[in-house]
Order: structure tokens, then sequence, then C-alpha cells
């Protein structure tokens, strides 16, 4: 027997949480497989639309004013305008309290750890107070067991950057910790649990010893900004408590991998997921899959049958009417290369690229990378083409950034398209199965 | 295969590439590759319980591929919080680059009790008698009421506690009165398990006939033998209510105990044994299954990590999880769909915790499936935290409080739920989930059991 189900998702990221959630929402009896825990863990937990054109324009002030003039193929100009909003409205409905930005279609700034500043459309509300639009001074403190986040650094690049207000940094001791390289985790579940620490004026808890400790260093900001590691579970709980304690506005600055709001974010998606009756698996890779009869002839596309699931060696055929496949682009693994290709590795879907690997890059670090656009080309059904541009198969669609044609790091397009894509591949599996 | 392996650069033009040895022949496990294939995305510390709440332990990145690193270094001996690691192995499905944490782990953590622990110690003791527990359960077992009677004094504890570090906070699991191996070989073993699993081919008949037989080899691990045997026997009736026909070969403890405590070589003498006598049950045309998934993810997992015997990974191969088996193989949600339970499990709201090793077998969803097919069965989830005791590590008294601080969040999520009964398929997370909430633990099988078999009328039959 295989395990049955209506539609299947492989990749647990943003793009597969999202059509997961979009077919489930229709009523479908949605798996999603995951191989590993989602590259959301690495996600700043913004939700960016467009921050930049492709040819470098910005930041933009409006995303969608945008979207009309990317060139074919991108993923955005493959779903339409009308999808990416629907999509962030499904976002929106899903993140509830836990998201600001819905209010406009204007991208807000949020100054990051190294004291850029990143055009997004929906932002955490513990990011909120930090907006760097506010004209309110800031004070931002970093800890000295926590190299990732250099406070007085990140203040003179935002002023730099011409922020309208004046920004400073201090670094303190996190009270509690004493090794050089706790885990964010550790910092979280302090703050999360109050735990009682030890400090020169002797035992007390880790927020009253944390505003104590800024209380001194505060010479009139109305607002604080800490790194992203105020508490996990009960992040805003702890949030408000410092604010209250201290008398100002605190917020988080999105730090890199591991980052915990892209770990309350992955939370969010996946308690809507076990709500909504998605069945999840995870730990294990789909390796492979069999195809059935083409439902168009004998000159059609491929039906897929059935995917096989590697459980430590054990191979178990799960079985859906339709699939999604969202693994990921070059860092999820969705994409890999070896010396003489670009490839898919689950069903060896068409990714184009030059023949000589010399092609796929230039020399100009950041200039404007081949191998940040691949990935693969899809139809305007998000069908996966193949080099003659017809359907690999009938009944698989892509999502996220397994797609190719778009340079999401450099655009800040990433979690948009991962969402815009999700969805409408989630709604069209859905779809079609009901026909 | 990681890019360490690979040639970085091409010969102009020579189609005939032969890439050149540069690293002398390996004469121990080469880990290399999955050191290089790190690239220090911090995801497993994120993930790692101990981590999180005990600031003396460094997490899983140290411990694996920056501590190998360390180590090609002469003059580094492997760093001693490699003891704190409790074995969940939660960091291995954390890796998006698949570095093979939990097997440098236990690596390392044989190095390190092997050449820099004490054999006098007090820790090396206790800890050889708990990784041993597959030794000493015979003596408990002979004479059960006594040895529960002794185990439950307080003074027991109290000793337990200042000669060898057990904690004395816990309860020590009890021996039944009788074994699953008394019971098994009492019932006619092997030869009346052919005769119930044909009566019951041949009952299913209709559009359900099979001629050919079915066949597995059940690895019980210790606990199911030793401690809860209805478990065990839950098992039997399920898979006989399938028509399979049960073996139950020769077998010593899984090894997960001894890997956690790196006593390696306990390990190997344990896992020869089970390799030889599974391989031979595949010979038999046997597929094996385990009701524990401790058990499960050793001989899946472990064992090629760690060891070469011959039939290592063809047993490793086909070994499954005892549900997961059936639903591969039989239709088993839509024989449990219109059933009910009576019996002592009627009514019983069930708190569901996903073990660890389940969780790293993409097993963690399976439970809360499969019960939702059964009518009046009402299962939560718990949550994804770990139970906090993994196995031996709870035990011991200088991680006690250590493990319940990971387990308060199961603790209180199992509070939270509508349920009666606490429900995993993991032996100590079963203690450290009564040890928490007061709550019973029963495992899935004897859920399964009471829809499909029915309790009462099994014992009858007996």
């Amino acid at each position: 027997m295989a395990i049955e189900d209506d539609v299947l998702v492989i990749g647990g990221g943003l793009a597969g949480a999202t059509a997961a959630l979009a077919a489930a929402d229709r009523g479908r009896q949605v798996r999603l497989v995951s191989y590993k825990q989602s590259t959301l863990r690495h996600a700043s937990g913004l939700i960016d639309v467009l921050g930049y054109a492709p040819a470098g324009d910005g930041p933009l002030v409006d995303p969608f004013d945008a979207l009309a003039d990317l060139p074919e193929g991108h993923p955005y100009e493959r779903v339409g305008s009308e999808a990416v909003r629907d999509a962030l409205a499904f976002f929106d409905d899903i993140a509830g309290e836990a998201y600001a930005g819905s209010h406009t279609d204007a991208n807000a700034l949020v100054p990051t750890h190294g004291g850029t500043v990143k055009p997004t459309a929906r932002y955490p509300v513990s990011t909120a107070a930090g907006l760097a639009s506010d004209d309110r001074d800031a004070l931002l403190v970093g800890f000295d067991t926590l190299p990732d986040f250099e406070a007085p650094l990140a203040a003179s690049h935002l002023e730099a950057a011409g922020v309208p207000f004046e920004a400073r940094g201090v670094t303190v001791r996190f009270p509690g910790i004493t090794r050089d390289d706790a885990k964010i985790t550790r910092y979280a579940h302090l703050l999360d649990h109050d735990e009682s620490v030890e400090t020169a004026a002797g035992e007390t808890t880790a927020r009253d010893a944390l505003t104590e400790t800024i209380r001194s260093h505060l010479e009139g900001e109305s607002r604080v900004g800490f790194p992203a590691i105020l508490g996990d579970e009960r992040a805003d709980a702890v949030r408000a408590d410092l604010a209250d304690r201290l008398g100002v506005d605190v917020f988080e600055v999105p730090m890199g991998p591991p980052s915990l709001p892209g770990m309350r974010l992955e939370d969010r998606l996946y308690d809507a997921l076990e709500e909504r009756g998605v069945r999840v698996t995870t730990g294990v890779p789909v390796v492979d899959y069999e195809t059935g009869a083409g439902e168009t002839g004998p000159n059609g596309p491929e039906r897929i049958d059935h995917v096989v699931v590697d459980r430590n060696g054990s191979e178990i055929p799960h079985r859906a009417d339709q699939y999604v496949l969202a693994t990921g682009g070059l860092v999820g693994k969705g994409v890999r290369s070896e010396r003489e290709r670009v490839f898919e590795p689950i069903f060896d879907c068409h990714v184009p690229h030059a023949a000589d690997r010399y092609d796929w890059f230039v020399d100009d670090v950041f200039g404007d990378q081949p191998y940040a656009r691949f990935g693969l080309p899809v139809d305007r059904d998000l069908r996966p083409l193949d080099a003659a541009d017809e359907p690999e198969f009938s009944n698989l669609r892509a999502a996220g950034a397994v797609l190719g044609g778009y340079d999401f790091a450099a655009e800040k397009s990433g979690a948009g398209v991962s969402l815009a894509t999700g969805y409408v591949a989630g709604r069209r599996a859905a779809s079609e199965g009901e026909r | 295969m990681s890019d360490a392996e690979r040639p970085t650069d091409d010969p102009a033009g020579d189609d005939e590439f032969e890439p050149i040895q540069v690293f002398p022949e390996a004469e121990e496990m080469d880990l290399r590759p999955g050191a290089d294939d790190c690239y220090k995305c911090s995801t497993c510390d994120t993930n790692c319980p101990v981590a999180e709440v005990d600031d003396e332990f460094p997490g899983p990145k140290f411990q694996g591929p920056e501590q190998w690193r360390l180590k090609r270094q002469d003059d580094h001996d492997v760093d001693d919080s490699v003891m704190k690691c409790s074995n969940c192995m939660r960091c291995d499905s954390a890796c998006p680059s698949d570095v093979p944490l939990s097997q440098m782990h236990n690596t390392a953590r044989g190095e390190y009790v092997e050449e820099q622990m004490d054999k006098f110690s007090r820790e090396y003791v206790r800890n050889r008698i708990l990784a041993n527990y597959r030794r000493l359960a015979p003596l408990g077992s002979m004479f059960p009421r006594t040895a529960n009677f002794v185990m439950g004094l307080s003074a027991t504890q109290w000793l337990g506690e200042k000669l060898l570090g057990i904690s004395g906070e816990r309860e020590l699991p009890e021996f039944a009165t009788e074994t699953f191996r008394e019971w098994w070989t009492k019932r006619g073993g092997n030869a009346t398990s052919k005769k119930r699993a044909q009566k019951a081919r041949a009952k299913r008949g209709g559009t359900q006939v099979q001629s050919d037989e079915k066949r597995i080899a059940y690895f019980h691990g210790c606990y199911a033998n030793y401690n809860t045997p209805e478990v065990a026997k839950a098992l039997v009736r399920v898979y006989e209510h399938f028509g399979y026909e049960i073996m139950v070969p020769d077998q010593h403890c899984s090894g997960t105990p001894m890997f956690a405590n790196g006593m390696l070589e306990d390990a190997r003498r344990s896992a020869e044994t089970n390799v030889r006598e599974l391989a031979a049950a595949l010979e038999d045309g046997a597929d094996i299954v385990a009701s524990c998934s401790s058990c499960s993810m050793s001989i899946r997992q472990e064992y090629p990590e760690l060891f070469d015997f011959e039939g290592t990974k063809n047993v490793a191969g086909n070994t499954w999880d005892a549900v997961e088996y059936l639903r591969v193989h039989e239709d088993l949600e839509g024989e449990l769909e219109g059933t009910s339970i009576d019996g002592a499990l009627a009514d019983s709201n069930f708190a569901y915790h996903a073990p660890c090793h389940a969780r790293n077998q993409g097993l963690d969803g399976q439970t809360m499936e499969v019960l939702a097919a059964i009518d009046g069965v009402d299962a939560h989830d718990v949550g994804d935290s770990c139970s906090g005791i993994s196995g031996t590590y709870g035990w011991k008294a200088e991680h006690y409080e250590t493990s319940m601080k990971i387990g308060s969040e199961m603790f209180d999520h199992m509070e939270d739920a509508d349920a009666k009964t606490g429900l995993t398929e993991c032996p100590t997370c079963s203690m450290q989930m009564e040890h928490g909430t007061g709550y019973e633990i029963t495992h899935t099988l004897e859920v399964l059991e009471a829809a499909l078999v029915g309790t009462a009328r099994e014992a009858g039959a007996q």
C-alpha cells in the first residue's frame, strides 16, 4: 500500500507550507514531506515582495508598481500581480497579529543587524518599533557574547545610511550567560522563563537584570533595539515586559542564521498546518518517483503515479493526485550542481544553464551572477517545462526558490515569490483534483 | 557525495580525469566529508534541547564537526562536555547539509570513554551498569516481586544515588512477573504463531486471500521483554490478526544505551549478535519489525554508521517500525475504519508524545494519522519538544535537573491536553511522561490491539 493523499507537497519552507495550506483550504487531504528542517530557520522572518528591480533600481517605494515591468519568465510574471496580492492577503490571515505592514502597499524599511535598511512588505510586530522611517532616536543594545550583532557599528551604519534619527549603540553583558558561544535558544529560554540569574548585586531574574543593565545606558531615547533573541514561545510577553519596565518601546533587529524570527514564523505556519489537518512527515527525503499512463494521450506529458520516500533504507511509496515541488534553491538543495551540469535531483526537471561552467558566474562578486537565476522554468500554471517548453509532468507544479528566472538575494523578493507561487501552486493542485 | 570528495579543477581538455588520492588511506572511520559539509548555519544548535537549558553544553555543532577538526591536532583531547549530549539525535534531522552529527557524537563519546575516562570512577561504573541493563534485567526478572520490592525501597534509592549517582528522584521500572519470551515459549513459540497466522489468513479469506506466507521477525528489545510484555503481546496479536507468522529470534540489547554512554565495544558485541540473528531471519523470508522507536533507530541508522558486519546494511534496510510496516504492507487505516475500543482503554483521550527517535525516522505524525481512523478515539499531539529523559540520561543524578527542565514543556502540554492516558512508542519517554505528570502511559500497539482484536476476547482465548 502506498500512503495516500490528494495533494503531496515536497518541501517544508515558506513555499511548501503555503502551498499545503492553500490546498487544504480548498478541502483536499494534503501531506507535506520535508527532508530536513526548512531554511526558514535561516530566514530573517521578514516578508519582502520586491525591494529592488531586477536592473538594480531601488529601494522601491511600491513593489506593486514594479511588478508589471518584470521580464518574461520571472515567477511574478508567471502568476500575475493579482495572485501576489491574494497570496499576501492569505499570509496576513495566517500571520494574524504577529505581522504588520498590511495597511499599505508601500515597502517598510526595517533596520538589519548589519545596520543596513531592508525594504519589505510585511514584518514581525517585534520589529515594528524599529522602522527606519520613524524619526525617534534609538539605542541599540548588543551583547559581548553575541558577536553577530555589533551594536555601535550597526548604529553608525544606520546613521551613514541617512536615517532620520540619531542611533547609538552600546555593548553590555547578558545576565546569566557566561559562555562565549551560547546558543540563541539559550538567551530566549532565559527570558521566556525569566529564570533566576546571578548578578553583582545578588540573585535576580533575567528580565529584571537585563532592564537594570539597560536603564543606566539610556540617554533619553524613546526606543531600544535588541538582537532578535527576545524570547521564543513567549516573545510578545518578553518584549512587552521589557518595554514596560524600561518605559520605552522595545524592538528586535533581525539577525542572520540561525534566526528566532524565522523559527517563530515556522512555528506559526506549522500550527496552521495542524489546524487545517495537513499531514506532515519530516526527516525523510523523497528520492524517486514512478510514472503512470499519460492522461493526454501517448504524446502528452507523463503523469506521476507515486513518489518514493526513503526511511533509513526502507522505501515508502507515497501516492497523491497532484504534486507540488517546493524543495528550495541552491541553499535548500532543491537545485544542485556538479562539474558538468546543474540539475533538479528528484524529478530531474530541466534546469537551463550554460554548457561551460565558466559561464555560470561573473568575476564581480556582487555583479549580475547567472547562477543566482538557476532554477526551473515553468508555464503559467507553474508546471515545470522541459527543454522544448513542454510540461515535464501533467500533475507536478513547482513553487519557491526551486524556480528560476529571478535573483531573490539582489531583488529582495525571496519570501514574496515563495508566498505567491506556493499559493498559486497549492490552489491549482487542489482545483485540478476536483475536476 | 560531498564537495570534498570531488576534484576542484579539471585539467584542460582531458576527459579521462583521474582524481589524485591526497589523504592517506583511512584506518578508522573517515568523517572528513561530513565535517566539510558543515557550513555553520547552526540550525543544529537551535534544536538541541540540552543547549537550551544548560549553560555548560556547547551544542551539537561543536561536538560534531568542530571537535572533529580540533582532533586532527594530536594535542587535543575530546572535550568532556561530550558526556552532556543526551543522544536524542534531533540535530541529525535538523541539518540542511547532511552532516552526520550523531555519528560524530557517538564516535567522539566512544573515544572519550575509551581513552580519557577513569575505568574505576563511579561515573564509569554507573554508566556501564545503566548501559548494560540487558545483563542485569534477567536477575531482577528471575525474582520479580522481590526485585520490585527491594528497588522500591527508599533505602535502595538513597544508596543508588549515593553510591552510583543514579537519581533517587526516579522510581525504577517494575519487572513483569512473566517476561515476554517466557510467555512466548509457553504459548508454543513460532509453531503456534504459524498456525494462528494460517487461521487468520483463512478467516480473512474473500478478497483478502493471500496464498503466500507472511512472516516477520520481531525485535522486541529489552524493555518490552522484561518490563512491558503487554506491548510485545499486543504486537503479536495485531500481526497475527493480519495473518503474519511471527518469529522471535535470539537477540541482545539494540545498543541504544551503550551508544549514549560511549560503550562502543559493548554495543559492537550486541550489534554483532543482532545482525547475525536478524540476517538469518531475513534469509528465512521474514522482514524485521520493532516496537521500540529507539531500537529501530539503532538498527536502521546507528548500525550502518558505526559497524560493518556482514549483512549490516541489509538488516538495516529491512528493519521497520511495527506500525509503519502494517501501514505500508496492509490497509491498516481501512481495517481500523469503524472499529472502536472497549476494555481498559475505552473512552480514553490520549496525550501523544512523538519520541525524538521516531521523529528522526519520519514517523512523528504517524500515530495521530492512524488513530484518527478509530471511532471515539481522540488523540492530542503534545508538541515537538523532547521529553528530556533520553534513555539513561535522565537517570543520572547530575543530569536529572536538566532532564526535567527539558521535559517541562511536554509536561505542561500534557496537563493542558484534554486526555486521560499518555501515549508514546519509547519506553523511557513513557517513564518520563509518567514521572512528570502521573499519567498512565500506553503504547500505540496496545491501542491498535484493543481496536482490532479486543483485549478481553484474546485474554479469554489464551
